[in-house]
């Protein structure tokens, strides 16, 4: 057998990839998914401690996501795709000849192709004094880690560089509560992809939010300080004093490999490739932004990719090749919308331009065309990059200008044509995702092989699932595809209703509708189902929150919430008082330990932070009840699609490290949406501080207290599809705070899908977490009034739904396992173990022959 | 019809509309629903034979294609009200009963 295995691993074809970045991921990931993969034997190794992550999102380490976050590959899957992987070590030496390469720890692997995917490291010009203690860059997650430490000891820090990276970097140093200075060489900031008056608004933007800018600044020394560690003396005599700077003046290709082994590089560094990736050596390949195409240097992550695709495509046979990319970006810097495309500074001959500007809402827009107007030549837009998504297939794909090309810059009028330069005048060649190249046509093939939900179109083409910018136009695309096919999108709750459930929601809200037989007669038809009828109840629940046993509500009910508690597989219940933010005073306990022993009933603690008790039979229920009311409790909605528990740590008031008192918010919170019935179940989480004890992010709202206020994370969960949440805002106060919350809960309840959670709820949005911003913060659709109204009537009806049972001896002879005997379900069957009489349930066989009624000996316990 | 006896089991207007209740009848647990605005009875075993549990009386009902069908808490197949037949599962049939409303009372047939 040994023999077979090495004789097929002879036979592989052996590729080395030299650095596991981003693009050097790329590359292994199309070998892996190639058909004929199995003909190949990957070996990548990397410098750095850890495999692939993404540099693209590297700021958002700041905002909280950790490296494990960022991961874009993990040895799980490398394992699992037989990829071999060696971290920490680096190649040093390339034997041309032998075909083999030696890392610095004296390992020697041979290989038939050899893939140089070494990126770059970032350009420190050499200015006497740059490389004191405090001096970094910005690269790694390692540099980050620096950066944090650094700023932890200093007041005052600079950025050298006001490209895109060198403003995250500042508005990171911001963040991190230093005064942040950006000094740049050029006269403007992000001189390469925007013109002057861009360029110009930009910088009042991130002025207004606190960031020092220097323009025309060329960094002569950089001294001992007098206010400040350091002095930074320029060439114009001027100066500032800062307690740290970080370089970002640019990047530089990682050549060295090349350049010691005599393989071609150009003039300026980078190793030179032709269409298929092939460096001057017909074994290896260079990808990413070690790479010199056509004399240019690459430095966006979308033509690595390319060229990994196309070096793969060499290798196996294949006929893709790399033939230059498109530069054109669109990001949000510090907030600010930017977008560059194609020719942004006109420089092609006899280009026009057409220029909108609104000083009051901070709008530049310019639009380069050909000397005929007939072709857009690029575009550069600042404070609403929405026509990106138009603009940039229309360069790429010269397509016809309409007559007015302004039109597609100018605001939009009532009864205004925008439609018409959408996404169906473009071809399916456009690419729509440029993060993962994926074309309008790629999105139609999926959408026609059934991808015809959002969430689900970008989880199989990727798309949107790279920067995300594209988000919208994916959404778009869908929407005129399902249109274009004719098929008539099924979103009808069900065969009992001709509406979708948002439809439906407001047919409740604006009709005034009151009972399901009411909606049914008017709206519906037949006797409902199990889909509509708990989907309406919640909905009544949602927006007129009548008591839910009440004689026209309790058979909408499900399952859980007809009896108020969580039905077991024995046909038990458990119940659960509410114990808001897991806070309980010890008398609480014994009384709950009392009431548990009283009624035998197996006891846990939940994941949420509270008490669980298992084992109460329908009869009992209102017994148990009494007895927690009694003792000061109330239900916890365990049983309903509603809020569950808002999670906390124990905040400032005992913990070293606590900003802010975590547990008083959180039971604010809980009391507030205590009872709200929503499409899906939603629980909250409150940290303390940024070590995030109460595990917030994986909740639907999250919220982090910084030293500046809260940090509100929004549509995480955990479960079977765990997803972190989405920093929403941050620094907010606590009235900011709940109104946010507040809002997004309320639009939840109203558009959302039944049974839909809220992080799926985001991604079907067009559009995504940004428009829930515009929606919530920037009020777009003027409902945000209405949403605090609804969400008011909602916590001033509040009641206890045990408390009402209770006082209504009507509902309570439901509580009894016969209408007509006061015997009860006797056939149940439970063996003891750890001290708990109800720790375990029988066999489903022993319990089955209970249950149908033959009696079984008593079991030895 | 006079032989037959009836066993009166509480009165209609203890049955919520749309709703079941369970009752012990000859020793056997039986599911009583009452349906729609003419108070149609259906009388159904309330065992579970897929969830193994007495607890049909406590499932949510509807109709599937005209159908008046019965969702059971557990797992939520749907069983027919008429019949019995489990419409997930043709093997399974759940016992029926014969149940009549008499001056304001549930009987079930003795």
């Amino acid at each position: 057998m040994p023999d077979t295995t090495e004789l097929q691993t002879k036979n592989k074809l052996k590729l080395i990839v030299v650095g596991n970045g981003m693009v050097g991921h790329k590359f292994i990931e199309n070998v892996v998914n190639h058909p004929d993969h199995e003909n190949y034997q990957v070996i990548t190794f990397s410098e750095e401690p850890r495999l692939a992550y993404d540099r693209v999102q590297l700021s958002a380490y700041f905002s909280g996501k950790t490296a494990d976050d960022l991961m874009l590959t993990s040895e799980d899957y490398y394992d699992q795709h037989g990829v071999k992987y060696i971290i920490k070590d680096k190649v040093s030496t390339i034997d041309r000849a032998a075909k083999t390469i030696t890392t610095e720890s004296g390992r020697v692997e041979s290989y038939d192709k050899l893939i140089l995917a070494t990126g770059s490291f970032p350009f420190v010009p050499p200015i006497p004094g740059g490389d004191a203690e405090h001096c970094l860059v910005y690269r790694t997650i390692e540099d980050l880690e620096r950066i944090t430490a650094s700023a932890k000891g200093s007041k005052v820090g600079v950025v050298i560089g006001g490209g895109l990276l060198g403003l995250e970097c500042a508005k990171a140093l911001h963040n991190l509560n230093l005064e942040a200075h950006v000094v740049e060489f050029a006269p403007r900031l992000m001189a390469v992809q925007l013109d002057e008056g861009g360029g110009a608004l930009l910088r009042t933007k991130i002025e207004d939010l606190g960031v020092h800018v220097h323009t025309e600044k060329n960094t002569k020394e950089i001294v001992a300080g007098e206010t400040c560690r350091y002095r930074m003396n320029f060439a114009d005599g001027s100066h500032i004093e800062t307690d740290m700077i970080v370089f970002s003046a640019g990047i530089r290709p990682q050549d060295e490999l090349a350049r010691q082994f005599d393989i071609e590089i150009g003039e300026r560094g980078g190793i030179t490739i032709d269409d298929n990736c092939l460096t001057s050596d017909k074994d290896i390949y260079a990808i990413g932004e070690c790479a010199l195409w056509d004399g240019k240097i690459y430095g966006l992550v979308a033509p690595g990719y390319t060229m990994a695709k196309a070096a793969v495509s060499h290798i196996t046979g294949g006929s893709e090749q790399f033939t230059g990319a498109d530069m054109s970006t669109k990001l949000k810097l510090m907030g600010v919308d930017v977008a560059s495309i194609g020719d942004a500074h006109a420089r092609t001959e006899g280009a026009q331009t057409y220029t909108y500007i609104n000083d009051a809402e901070g709008l530049y827009k310019r639009l380069i065309v050909s000397a005929d107007k007939s072709t857009l030549l690029g575009a550069v837009l600042v404070g609403d990059t929405d026509a990106y998504g138009t603009l940039l297939p229309m360069m790429l794909e010269k397509m016809q200008l309409p007559e007015a090309p302004e039109v597609l810059i100018l605001p939009q009028v009532e009864g205004g044509g925008e439609s018409a330069f959408g996404v169906n005048a473009l071809p399916d060649s456009a690419q729509i995702c440029s993060c993962h190249d994926v074309t309008k046509g790629d999105l139609i093939g999926a959408i026609h092989a059934g991808a015809t939900e959002l969430a689900e179109l970008k989880s199989c083409t990727k798309a949107g699932s790279g920067c995300g910018g594209c988000s919208a136009m994916v959404g778009q695309v869908l929407n005129a595809e399902l249109e274009k096919m004719g098929v008539e999108v099924n979103n009808n709750l069900c065969e009992h209703f001709e509406y979708t459930r948002q439809e439906l929601f407001d047919i409740i809200r604006t009709k005034k509708i009151k009972t399901f037989d009411e909606l049914l007669e008017q709206y519906g038809s037949g006797h409902g189902c199990m889909t509509c009828k708990p989907a309406v109840g919640s909905m009544l629940a949602t927006y007129w929150n009548e008591y839910v046993l009440s004689d026209d509500n309790i058979q909408l009910q499900d399952t859980n919430d007809i009896f108020l508690g969580n039905m077991q597989k024995d046909g038990t219940y458990s119940v659960v008082p509410r114990i808001a933010a897991g806070e309980i005073s010890a008398q609480g306990l014994i009384d709950l330990g009392q009431i548990g022993v009283k009624y035998d009933l197996y006891t846990k603690i939940t994941g949420g932070q509270r008490i669980d008790f298992f084992g109460a039979q329908l009869h009992e229920l209102p017994l148990i009840w009494d007895e927690l009311i009694q003792a000061g409790f109330e239900t916890g909605h365990a049983y309903g699609k509603s809020l569950r528990t808002v999670k906390s740590c124990v905040g400032s008031t005992w913990c070293r490290y606590g900003m802010m008192d975590s547990v008083s918010m959180a039971i604010n919170l809980e009391m507030r949406y205590k009872g709200l019935r929503s499409p899906h179940k939603f629980k909250l989480g409150v940290s303390g501080c940024t070590r995030e004890c109460a595990e917030a992010q994986s909740k639907d709202f999250g919220v982090i207290a910084t030293d500046k206020g809260w940090n509100l994370y929004v549509c995480g969960n955990g479960g079977m599809k765990p997803r972190h949440g989405d920093l929403f805002a941050s620094d907010l106060d606590d009235a900011t705070l709940i109104k946010y919350i507040d809002r997004i809960l309320m639009f939840y309840c109203r558009t959302a899908d039944r049974l839909q959670r809220t992080s799926v709820w985001m991604d079907n949005m067009e559009g995504g977490l940004d428009y829930l911003k515009s929606v919530v913060i920037d009020d777009k659709l003027g409902l945000c009034e209405d949403f605090e109204t609804d969400m008011n009537r909602v916590i001033d009806t509040y009641e206890c739904e045990w408390k009402k049972t209770l006082n209504n001896p009507e509902r309570l002879k439901r509580f009894a396992h016969f209408i007509n005997s006061d015997a009860t379900d006797d056939r149940l069957a439970y063996e003891a173990d750890r001290g708990q009489s109800k720790a375990r349930i029988a066999q489903p066989s022993v319990r089955a022959e209970k249950a149908k009624g033959t009696e079984i000996p008593a079991l030895e316990v | 019809m006079s032989n037959i006896n009836w066993e009166t089991i509480c009165n209609v207007s203890d049955i919520n509309k749309n709703t079941g209740v369970c009752a012990l009848h000859n020793g056997e647990q039986v599911a009583i629903f009452k349906v729609g605005k003419e108070e149609q009875l259906f009388a159904l075993q309330n065992y579970d034979p897929f969830g193994e549990a007495n607890v049909l009386s406590r499932g949510l009902i509807g109709d599937v294609d005209g159908q008046l069908v019965l969702a059971s808490p557990l797992y939520k197949q749907q069983f027919s009200l008429e019949s019995g037949k489990c419409l997930e599962d043709d093997s399974v049939i759940l016992k029926t009963y014969m149940v009549r409303q008499q001056d304001g009372l549930v009987q079930l047939q003795a």
